[in-house]
């Protein structure tokens, strides 16, 4: 990033900008006078309606990586990287609100971790809860750094001056109101990033002479015909076979990484957690799908067009070089927005890294708070003692992540393969808890040894691939998908083996935790049958579903 | 219980109005700026479209059928069982 990129703000986009920060400050307050358990700081006292917890699930991921990383890639590789949203989130979100969001919620647990206790006791717990916590920590240090570079780039302040202001927006109003002020400004800013993103779409479409413009340019550009259609994706995966491409992006994308990512993350399981009801808990995530599904188009599309339009990025790109796509959506902006609309785009793009960070420091206090703190440090402590635990775990979070940004700053290599290490817990996890909840046989050795095991083998693969070592012929997204697919099966090998060697819990005390052990009765919503079809979960899931399908086949 | 529940649901506030409030100031401020505020350069930059005018027109739009949600469909939280049970 350089000089070309700051973008020429004058007073009217400093107002819209401030006016955001204002309304977000203002969502705190009014949450904070909502908090008066510790359930209500950490959960929202499960008292959310469904359309609310769907759009935080959407916008908690919508953060820095996800926009600048997708219009990114979208300016690199094109159509294929619909499938990050397509093949790689919505189905593994229905398969969350369907298949796995009965056990979370139904469980009555306050975290993805506590879920992991009650199932195999203290050591996957501990396993769980402190890698989580680090991650998140570390990732909310990512996303704030990404948040002040962008500052400094687009306004010209200080880095260090960016940080701090940054930090102690998104910790003031973090702190005040619990997860229920998070969650509203994320609804918030979900709108202001689609009020950003949008005209910035269609301005850019109508300068590149629509649709049918956008597609000749980039038939001629370097990526060629094949960066319009979504399949095979070899220049994505990496593979030179575009069979093995589709089998990668299915199974290695679609299944093992987002299934992993999306179903045991507590940053987008806490949103569910808070709705008011086993209905709405489970409409969270497919309520979601919908928005999430329709993404791409205003975050994809940009890239492309950046990639045809702005000259910096066309000419490297025509020219065969390395150009900094994932400067794309600001070049953009430059290039296509007058002031007014420049003030609106700016605060979409703090407000979506602003999203990222809150939702790694919510996620985080109430995993400190209840899994660390309350579980081996100090156990029986009245309620408001947690919500004051959470309050400073917030503070301390915050000061934290201006540190990891400071590092990340410094050293921006560590930083992505760190990223990319955290992302190899997940696809163990998912094994683990899809077997911990269809097979009581389980063990509670078998929890932490499978979990161990797969992360463990997954390491390994990454190291021996060409990004570290070179033992392995592949790199990119194809090592990280074949990671990811290794330490599943380790992991159900694994844990299959262990348990067959140890001895199982008594059947009577896995009650809500496994499926055959469950009384149907537990998982039923009586409420939700009174509900119309429109707002049943499996029903809006199924719709879900048929649409994304069809959007496979729009843009095979 | 339930008596504390009707009472926090008394001072529920509701997210839509702030979401309509801020997206109709934005609408609001880009149409202005869209009629008063247009140079040339700024209409070469997007081929001649008012990007504030469009734009603050589609989001006073987006603000006032979102209002208008909020003001038809009012919070209420139905009274229900003890979630703790």
């Amino acid at each position: 990033m350089d000089e070309a990129l700051r973008l020429d703000a004058n007073w009217i986009d400093y107002l819209l900008v401030a006016l955001y920060f204002g309304f977000v400050l203002g969502i705190g307050l009014a949450a904070r006078r909502q908090v008066s358990t510790s359930l209500d700081f950490f959960l929202s006292g499960r008292s959310l309606p469904a359309w609310v917890t769907g759009l935080a699930f959407v916008s908690a991921n919508l953060g820095a990586v996800e926009i600048v990383g997708m219009s990114a890639n979208g300016a690199n590789y094109g159509i294929a990287t619909m499938h990050y949203f397509w093949v790689g989130a919505v189905p593994a979100m229905l398969f969350l609100a369907i298949v796995m969001m009965p056990f979370y919620y139904g469980s009555k647990v306050r975290s993805v971790p506590e879920f992991m206790r009650r199932r195999f006791g203290t050591g996957a717990h501990l396993v769980n809860a402190i890698s989580f916590a680090v991650a998140q920590l570390l990732i909310a240090g990512i996303n704030l750094f990404l948040l002040a570079t962008v500052v400094e780039v687009m306004l010209g302040w200080s880095l260090i001056v960016s940080l701090v202001v940054a930090a102690l927006v998104v910790l003031t109003y973090t702190a005040l109101g619990g997860l229920s002020a998070a969650i509203y400004n994320e609804v918030l800013q979900f709108f202001v990033i689609v009020a950003a993103l949008l005209p910035l779409t269609l301005v850019g479409l109508h300068k590149v002479g629509g649709w049918d413009g956008l597609t000749a340019a980039v038939s001629d550009s370097p990526g060629g015909a094949e960066q319009l259609s979504s399949w095979p994706g070899t220049a994505l995966t990496g593979f030179d076979s575009p069979v093995l491409s589709v089998i990668g992006i299915v199974l290695g994308l679609g299944f093992v990484l987002s299934f992993g990512y999306w179903t045991t993350n507590f940053v987008e399981v806490q949103r569910a957690m808070a709705a008011d009801s086993m209905a709405s808990a489970q409409s969270t995530p497919v309520i979601g799908a919908f928005p999430k599904m329709f993404v791409p188009f205003i975050v994809v599309i940009p890239g492309m067009i950046a990639g045809v339009l702005v000259t910096e990025i066309a000419t490297e790109k025509a020219a065969g070089g390395e150009p900094a796509y994932n400067d794309s959506i600001l070049y953009l902006i430059r290039d296509l927005l007058p002031n007014g609309m420049l003030g609106v785009a700016i605060a979409g793009l703090l407000a979506s890294f602003m999203a990222g960070m809150a939702a790694n420091i919510s996620a985080f206090n109430t995993v400190f708070s209840y899994d660390l703190w309350q579980q081996y440090v100090k156990k029986d402590e009245p309620d408001e003692y947690y919500t004051k635990v959470g309050r400073w775990a917030t503070v301390g979070a915050t000061v934290i992540a201006i540190g990891t940004a400071g590092i990340a700053s410094q050293y921006s290599n560590i930083m992505d393969y760190l990223q990319t290490l955290f992302g190899f817990f997940n696809a163990p996890l998912f094994a683990t808890f899809i077997l911990g909840m269809f097979w009581k046989r389980m063990t509670a050795t078998a929890g932490w040894v499978g979990l161990v095991a797969g992360t463990a083998s997954a390491i390994g693969v990454y190291v021996l691939s060409g990004d570290v070592l070179g033992v392995i012929g592949l790199s990119g997204q194809g090592a990280a998908f074949v990671a990811a697919g290794v330490a599943f099966a380790v992991d159900i090998v694994v844990s299959v083996a262990v348990s067959l060697m140890t001895r199982p819990r008594e059947y009577a005390e896995l009650t809500g935790l496994v499926w055959s052990e469950t009384p149907r009765e537990t998982f039923r919503d009586v409420d939700a049958e009174a509900l119309p079809w429109f707002r049943q979960p499996t029903k809006l899931a199924g719709i879900a579903l048929v649409m994304v399908i069809g959007l496979n086949l729009l843009f095979l | 219980m339930s008596d504390k529940k009707t009472a926090r649901a008394a001072r529920a506030f509701d997210v839509r109005t702030f979401i309509a409030a801020l997206i109709g100031l934005y609408g609001v401020i880009l149409l202005l700026t869209g009629i008063f505020g247009t140079s040339d350069a700024d209409l070469a930059k997007a081929d001649g479209l008012n990007v504030n005018l469009w734009t603050g027109l589609g989001l006073l739009a987006f603000a006032i059928a979102f209002q208008a949600w909020a003001m038809l469909r009012p919070v209420r939280v139905p009274p229900r069982k003890d979630p703790e049970q």
